[in-house]
């Protein structure tokens, strides 16, 4: 019809590179989950015959439960603090007049590129240093560290979502900055929080370097996964436990994505 | 300018961003219940200064006094005023009647009571029964409605309303125009009202202050700054006006006779100070106050002769540009379509312009 028809027509080899694409992505991945549920030790094919029993296994190790229990205080208070820190953070940056806030960003990103191996080193010789004990603590430390500049990014996008005048319009009717805070600002970026805070739990959850370095006698679940690889009879073990994180890990992104995209649309004011 | 029942002082306050200044050593006094207006162009500072006086910003010279106080240290939610936002500002997570009751957290009512003034408060912006709509289910007027009830309920002494018909269609602008006044004659609240639009200004206020580059120019009541301009920017931004390059030949007592570039003598009233012999000034004559005819005016009056260069036909009246010997720019002139007589005055028409001597306003030269 027009010149534009090449743009509607769905396009084969795109379409091909797509699919090998994402083949590749999720191949390795989907392996797992099936690998959980083979009746045999060895990780080859064929697949032998359907059981739950790497499930159950897993689920009975005393270990595991304390790596889990340790994973999930960790990411709990780690995911908390990187966000009342992001909260302020910012806030900070999109509502004040700051001088020189491009560059305190910018050194505020910088653990996003900095290597993990080089902070958990970095941190580690800071820690030994001054002499502080290496334990759950530590690891907490590193993983804020890691997760405020994502839980800033997340935040940065809802501040900027809604209009400073809100904020004005609470002070003008009688709030001082802790009841607009509550009243208006919070409801607003609401759903950043939420994303931030499932955002920040995910990268300490899945964060083997810096605890590898920081934790003391007490192992998080990936470190946990690593020293179980010694044992060859614990390998499916290890599949299916990689399968349930998979399944948790991926609910728990979804949702911090729906969230952040779901903010309040404050519709432009027209005739009527 | 000072009036002794002025409720709102502003005193040589200024304002700068950097290296701009905004605000420039303004001078205003606004009186108890008075719809007064800030009339400028984009950038002229109305805005800052109508967040200064709501406590957004603090003046980095002078002081803003609210009956008698001094108001810099006081942070916006301690403030007599309520502020009607350009945008509106509506809160999108709360419903009309959260919205409006928004202001009503420190006097504590019971629910009763509470539903009582907000009703009363939706009433009187003419939208009782929307308490339960949600704030994203409104149109544009309707959400400064709200916008004015959400102010409104707080029975502040000052409103201050920043450009609120600015998003609105001519049509509904005309009609909250209308409304906005009667609101505020009912209420006897102070108003203070930022726009770019001067005819809004001319027909809502009691007073202006017309504002350029930061500074206040002139401050009266609109039919004073129409008719009697202090200054070339005021003259300029308000209506249309002619300018004329004179130099004054004469002085005597109330009348000058200045040499104006292509009008020849002219007698003007001087009232002003800086009207001096010798002075090089500017004389302003408004388009409907010249007048048009195919011969030379009988009598004294003062005339000069031109030719038309293009008519526009706007239906109650008619704008011509009048080419006129000696100047750049055409006389703009506006009047009735016909010309006693009978003739027609078509482009290319030779004319003769004429005014009265009362018509001159001589304006000094722009200090800028």
């Amino acid at each position: 019809m027009s010149k534009l028809a090449h743009l509607q027509r769905p396009n084969r080899p795109l379409m091909i590179y797509a699919i090998v694409y994402l083949a590749f992505l999720y191949l390795p991945v989907a392996l797992l989950p099936m690998f959980s549920f083979n009746d045999s030790i060895y990780i080859r094919f064929p697949l032998e015959g359907f059981t739950t029993k790497w499930y159950a296994e897993m689920f009975g190790d005393r270990q595991m439960h304390a790596a889990l229990r340790n994973s999930i205080q960790v990411g709990v208070i780690a995911s908390v603090t990187a966000t009342i820190l992001g909260i302020f953070g910012a806030k900070a940056v999109t509502r004040f007049r700051i001088k020189g806030v491009k560059p305190v960003l910018g050194v505020i990103m910088l653990p996003l590129v900095i290597p993990p191996i080089i902070m958990g080193v970095a941190l580690l010789i800071l820690l030994t240093q001054a002499d502080i004990k290496l334990s759950l603590w530590t690891v907490t430390m590193g993983h804020i560290l890691i997760c405020v500049p994502f839980s800033i990014v997340t935040l940065m996008a809802s501040f900027e979502g809604f209009d400073k005048s809100m904020e004005e319009a609470a002070a003008d009717l009688g709030d001082n900055a802790w009841w607009t805070f509550w009243r208006v600002t919070f409801p607003m970026v609401f759903p950043g929080i939420l994303a931030s805070l499932l955002l920040c739990f995910t990268i300490s959850f899945d964060e083997f370097i810096m605890a590898f370095f920081l934790a003391g006698t007490e192992q998080t679940l990936p470190i946990f996964i690593y020293s179980q690889l010694r044992f060859p009879q614990k390998l499916p073990g290890v599949l299916a436990l990689g399968a349930c994180i998979i399944t948790v890990t991926f609910v728990v992104v979804f949702l911090a994505q729906w969230l952040r995209g779901r903010s309040f649309g404050t519709p432009q004011a027209g005739g009527e | 300018m000072a009036r002794d029942d002025s409720y709102l002082r502003i005193e040589t306050v200024t304002k700068r961003f950097g290296s701009v200044t905004a605000v420039d050593q303004v001078d205003l006094s606004i009186g108890t219940g008075e719809f007064f207006s800030l009339l400028g162009p984009s950038g002229c500072g109305k805005t800052t200064l109508l967040r200064m006086l709501a406590g957004f910003e603090t003046p980095d010279v002078g002081e803003i006094y609210i009956d008698g106080a001094p108001v810099s240290g006081t942070p916006p939610h301690m403030r007599p005023t309520n502020m009607v936002f350009q945008n509106y500002a509506i809160f999108p997570h709360l419903n009309v009647e959260r919205n409006v009751a928004y202001g009503l957290r420190k006097e504590k009512l019971g629910r009763e009571e509470e539903t009582r003034r907000v009703n009363e408060a939706l009433e009187m912006v003419k939208l009782g029964g929307y308490g339960q709509r949600k704030s994203n289910e409104l149109s544009g007027g309707q959400r400064q409605r709200i916008a004015l009830a959400r102010a409104l309920i707080r029975r502040p002494k000052v409103l201050l309303l920043d450009e609120p018909l600015g998003a609105l269609d001519k049509k509904l602008r005309t009609e909250m125009q209308i409304e906005l006044r009667q609101l505020q004659q009912s209420l006897g609240v102070t108003f203070v009202f930022v726009t770019h639009d001067q005819e809004e200004a001319m027909t809502l206020s009691d007073r202006i202050a017309v504002m350029a580059h930061g500074k206040a120019l002139q401050v009266a009541s609109p039919k004073e700054i129409y008719n009697d301009p202090t200054d070339m920017t005021v003259a300029d931004f308000i209506g249309q006006m002619n300018f004329l390059e004179a130099s004054v030949r004469e002085v005597s007592g109330d009348q000058a006779i200045l040499d104006a570039a292509g009008f020849g003598a002219i007698k003007a009233p001087a009232r002003r100070p800086y009207v001096q012999k010798s002075a090089r000034l500017i004389a302003a004559l408004r388009p409907e106050k010249l007048t048009l005819s195919e011969s030379a005016p009988e009598g004294g009056a003062n005339s000069v002769r031109g030719k038309i260069e293009a008519a526009a036909y706007l239906g109650d009246r008619s704008h011509f540009h009048v080419r006129v010997d000696g100047l750049e720019q055409p006389i703009a002139v506006a009047g009735p379509d016909e010309q006693p007589g009978g003739g027609s005055l078509a482009e290319g028409a030779p004319v003769w312009l004429s005014w009265s001597d009362e018509a001159v306003i001589l304006l000094e030269r722009d200090r800028g």
